[in-house]
């Protein structure tokens, strides 16, 4: 267990006690309440219902799929779904949210108490849990830079569904946060809830921070709105904490308030209070009745729920052996674990070597190019059918990468390329033999000095045969019959 | 052309289908009617280039024999209705120039049944009212006076009154209104028509400016109980645009109309007999115990023991749902906007120009009964208590079919009366608010005259979904009744 | 629960109703005479009794995840008092 995070004072060692809500937009076409399109991009308002843009009259229909979404993550964090649950109105007044409330849930969520396990850098796993998930509209967007005295208000994505997921403070630092951050976007995007993009905000993050003396009583938080990237949610954090520490040390006391990253400076302020007294004045929307879920669609929307990344990882370092950190690359998006498992081909390829080829000659090659894995030049059974020409000694492992290069640049097949460029490995032991004879022969010296304790030559001998046999020599054999030959 | 008018819903649209008048006529009498009875100030919008164009496409397909229910009757919608490019202004400053650019699901229904509109009618402002006194543009009179004294105008009541005066002084052959506490059945009593407020959830409230979205529903004002049959038949229906829309059909109200009252139990709630009540509303309430009796009913005391408790639980949930409902009126998106130096200042100027004296007192009652440290003390606990008063109606329904009660507790009041005093202007509301917070429906049906010769109402109400047996009670009350007084303006036309 | 002006005015602010000085006494004893009607329901014994939270009984309905709206920027814009080409224009908003 590595060390725990601390923050240093003065007077002392501080404790820090981080709380994360996160607000991931639902993937799904139409709108929680309303059945206008819900795209990232699109023009200014052509997004928006007239239920979206609070007319009057305009009435709220819950979206089917959006619930699905919302069941189907509570199901991957394990956690309780509520059978019955109701929509509560959140009132407040704001510009970009027309209806002056936000339909959301408040005492009855659809989702309860659940667990995300979250992988620590000394590859440790720590249980952080989950309070709740509830379900609720994403307010418009504001634009206030648009004009010296106005703000622009775009509705599109006013009502969008989101699915607020509420953290138990169990999270101790920034690094945790970051971890716990990962591991849930992982989770979403492998059951297809949120696609967990921070940049374009589909999965923004509020955070909860307070400081303590180590196990004593909680302080008082302060919550960073709207945080959307990892690396600030750190950033924050840190910031964050070591301002309420230096508050404290000097005899002062923290004031519950909310507060903004700014990304520029690295710091949190204070924000200028939108709605000063947080009154929200709750209560269940009466334009919609309570939801109930009926326990056979929970059942099979659990049994259709693919497999999570934890089990995942679990499953490539049992049955394939896997390492942690290896099993841990390959696993952490979906598409890549697939694409993995395609060249395995259910163990008819060797999956230690398949994985070193994925991670470290593919993703290689894809990076430089600056390539997703989407648009690899080299398909899954392309990469399989290179390693099974290396499984069966038609060629010899270092050719192979020269192959792969040329299947990177040209997109064609290995056994194309191994053919027309004649790189068949040579296995014939009296070809090899002979170039190893003549090796020897020409460079006696080398030999005898070798014969008398030098056995770094070892490899030259074994290169000169290599490269006499232009790359092509088996190199097992290369190293049997030089053996052999040297020996004696 | 003189007896056009003279033609109730029912007659207007036989004869429409024999052909022996047209709806260009028939709307054309009644846009003259409108212009001599402005005094009325029923309407706050006229449409008559648009009703004499629906007029003339629905003598078109009444020619081809296509004709839809309601084919070229002229019809007049209380302005809380969404109308598709019409001024729609719930009688509120802060919806100046609205002009909505979609039409309600309900008057949507009426239009394909080929129904004319006349335009949109007077009311309380955003619906909170029983006098229609709110209304930004002047309050609504009633066709009938005292008898006693002639000048003193008098509310139409609340807050459908435009719709009822238009109804009641023929300047509409029917109209909608929307009934949320009362406000179809106290003004049908007050004018002397029928008024419907179906169970919750009949008729679909999409395109209906909401006021309290647990209570409020679209209902007709009609002058007979058949003509009221034939309309709800048209404007009710499960519209998918509305979550709380109910799914249950909606049977032929009109089957079981004629069929009496022999062997139903009628229900006498004898908590509804309050104190201080006016011996002549308990003296109508008596003969309409006595006509139901006569016709074969038999009559049941039952017990609504909550039913005191009504009003006030009514007063905590209405204006709570309607503080949150009204948020949206801001000055952004449509209606009046107030500049102010931030936004939140012209959030503020321009509901506190926009919003009238009522809809500021129900606002800010709401808003303080929904807030922290108070919601379970008010809103939870009437939520409670509106359970239980839904218990009190599900127990007595055990054992009677119908209940018979009065509409109001007296007759109508002057114009400008009660305007200062809010509570007692609610007390207006003691005996329909009950079955509005149990969602069932009722209907009031012209029983008598007060001893000022005003129409006095009584009310019949029926299980969830029984509306076929409000509206085949309300029709035994109108035949025993036979109520054929109208009001003095009538004379002659 | 009598209210003062001053809860008056925070619910004013609350409610974003500009209440004129000259108006707000007057309606505090509006609001107070409201709620000492509406607190008869302290009478009321409540115990086990849910609030109700549905007078028909149904359970809420779902619609399909099919886009069937939306697409018409200028008649979401018909009305507006202050529209900037697409887009609502409100007064500046600092955060």
């Amino acid at each position: 267990m590595s060390e725990p995070y601390r923050i240093q004072g003065d007077t002392g060692a501080w404790e820090v006690v981080i709380g994360l809500e996160v607000h991931a937009q639902v993937i799904s076409k139409s709108k929680l309440f309303s059945g206008a399109a819900t795209a990232f991009g699109a023009e200014p308002n052509t997004q928006v219902s007239l239920v979206d843009a609070a007319m009057p009259g305009m009435l709220p229909v819950i979206n089917r799929e959006c619930v699905d979404q919302a069941v189907r993550t509570g199901l991957a964090l394990e956690a309780q779904v509520n059978e019955v649950s109701v929509f509560d109105r959140k009132n407040y007044f704001y510009a970009d949210l027309p209806q002056g409330y936000q339909i959301s849930q408040y005492q009855q969520p659809i989702v309860g108490e659940g667990v995300v396990q979250v992988d620590l850098p000394d590859g440790s796993v720590k249980a952080v849990g989950i309070e709740r998930l509830h379900l609720e509209q994403d307010a418009g967007k504001s634009l206030h830079d648009q004009h010296p005295s106005k703000s622009y208000i775009d509705l599109n994505r006013s009502g969008v569904a989101l699915m607020e997921i509420v953290s138990r403070p169990d999270l101790r630092s920034p690094e945790e946060t970051a971890g716990y951050i990962r591991k849930l976007r992982s989770i979403l995007r492998y059951i297809g809830t949120c696609d967990g993009n921070m940049q374009e905000g589909s999965m923004r993050c509020d955070v909860n921070v307070s400081v303590r003396r180590p196990d004593g009583p909680l302080g008082t938080r302060c919550e960073i709105k709207n945080v959307n990237s990892i690396r600030f949610v750190q950033q924050a954090i840190e910031y964050e904490a070591r301002r309420q520490v230096e508050i404290l040390e000097a005899g002062g006391s923290i004031d519950q308030e909310t507060r903004l990253f700014d990304a520029a400076r690295g710091e949190t302020r204070s924000m200028r209070s939108k709605e000063d007294a947080h009154d929200y004045r709750y209560f269940p929307d009466p334009d919609l009745l309570p939801l109930k879920l009926d326990p056979a669609r929970i059942a099979a929307l659990k049994a259709a729920l693919p497999e999570l990344p934890d089990a995942r990882k679990a499953r490539f370092m049992r049955d394939y052996g896997l390492s942690l950190y290896d099993a841990s690359t390959l696993i952490e998006e979906r598409a890549t674990a697939d694409w993995y498992e395609a060249v395995v081909k259910g163990g008819k390829r060797d999956p230690k070597i398949a994985a070193n080829w994925t991670i470290s000659e593919l993703f290689g090659a894809l990076n430089k190019a600056g390539l997703d894995l989407g648009d690899s030049p080299v398909s899954a059974a392309a990469l399989g059918g290179l390693l099974d020409l290396i499984g069966d000694g038609t060629i010899s492992g270092r050719i192979a990468k020269d192959v792969f290069a040329e299947m990177f640049a040209t997109g064609r097949d290995a056994a194309a390329i191994v053919e027309e460029k004649g790189l068949r490995q040579v296995s014939d032991s009296g070809a090899i033999a002979a170039i190893v004879d003549a090796v020897l022969a020409e460079n006696p010296d080398k030999v005898a000095e070798y014969r008398s304790g030098k056995d770094k030559l070892f490899g030259f001998f074994v290169g000169q045969t290599i490269k006499r046999s232009g790359g092509k020599a088996n190199p097992g054999m290369v190293n049997e019959l030089l053996k052999a030959k040297l020996a004696g | 052309m003189a007896g056009i008018l003279d033609l109730d819903l029912v007659a207007a649209r036989d004869a429409l289908r024999a052909r022996e008048i047209s709806s260009t006529e028939l709307t054309s009498a009644y846009l003259a009617r409108i212009e001599a009875t402005r005094d009325l100030n029923a309407y706050i919008t006229v449409t008559a280039d648009k009703a004499l164009a629906m007029a003339a496409a629905a003598d078109a397909r009444l020619a081809k024999g296509e004709a839809g229910a309601l084919e070229g009757l002229p019809i007049a919608v209380k302005d809380l209705y969404c109308t598709e490019g019409v001024l729609t202004t719930a009688a509120s400053h802060i919806l100046d120039g609205f002009k909505p650019t979609y039409e309600s699901t309900v008057t949507a229904r009426l239009w394909d049944a080929g129904a004319v509109m006349l335009g949109k009618t007077n009311l309380d402002e955003f619906a909170m009212g029983s006098s229609s006194g709110t209304s930004y543009y002047g309050p609504p009179v009633s066709p009938w006076r005292s008898a006693q004294d002639a000048e003193t105008r008098l509310v139409p009541g609340g807050s459908s009154g435009g719709s009822a005066a238009a109804v009641a002084g023929w300047a509409a052959l029917a109209a909608t209104g929307t009934d949320t506490g009362g406000s179809i059945r106290q003004p049908a009593s007050f004018t002397g028509i029928v008024g419907l407020k179906p169970s919750y959830g009949r008729c679909s409230r999409w395109g209906i400016v909401a006021f309290a979205s647990s209570l409020d529903q679209a209902g007709p004002m009609t002058r007979t109980v058949r003509d009221a049959a034939v309309m709800l038949t048209a404007m009710a229906g499960h519209d998918p645009k509305d979550s709380t829309s109910a799914a249950e059909a909606l049977p032929d109200l009109e089957a079981t109309l004629e069929s009496g009252v022999k062997g139903l139990r009628i229900g006498v709630p004898r908590e509804y007999r309050v104190d201080g009540m006016p011996s002549e509303i308990e003296a109508i309430w008596a003969r309409g115990i006595e006509w139901l009796r006569d016709a074969g009913a038999e009559i049941v005391d039952i017990a609504l023991p909550h039913t005191k408790y009504a009003l006030p639980t009514y007063y905590i949930i209405a204006p709570a749902e309607a503080s949150s409902n009204l948020a949206r009126y801001d000055g952004v998106r449509f209606g009046l906007r107030v500049e102010g130096g931030s936004l939140a200042e012209m959030y503020a100027n321009t509901r506190g120009a926009g919003f009238g004296a009522e809809v500021q007192r129900r606002v800010l009652i709401g808003t303080y009964v929904l807030s922290a440290g108070y919601y379970d003390a008010y809103y939870r606990k009437a939520q409670r208590v509106r359970a239980l008063i839904r218990r009190d109606f599900d127990e007595a329904f055990r054992r009677v079919d119908a209940i018979l009660a009065p509409t109001s507790p007296s007759d109508a009041f002057a114009v400008g009366a009660n305007d200062d005093d809010p509570i007692k202007m609610y007390l207006n509301d003691v005996f329909t608010v009950p079955a509005s917070l149990a969602g069932l429906p009722g209907m009031s049906v012209p029983a008598g005259l007060s001893a000022r010769g005003l129409p006095l109402g009584l009310q019949v109400l029926g299980r969830m979904f029984d509306e076929a047996m409000v509206l085949r009670v309300g029709r035994a009350i109108e035949k025993a009744a036979a109520f054929s007084a109208r009001p003095a303006m009538l004379e002659g036309v | 629960m009598s209210l003062d002006k001053a809860t008056v005015a925070s619910i004013a602010a609350l409610a974003r109703l500009r209440v004129p000085e000259d108006r707000l006494e007057a309606m505090v004893g509006d609001l107070n005479a409201i709620l000492g009607f509406v607190e008869q329901l302290d009478e009321v014994d409540t115990a086990g009794v849910e609030p109700l939270a549905s007078v028909t009984g149904h359970a809420l309905p779902l619609r399909d995840d099919v886009v069937t709206d939306g697409g018409y920027p200028d008649r979401v814009t018909a009305n507006a008092p202050d529209a900037a080409g697409s887009f609502y224009a409100v007064p500046k908003v600092v955060e």
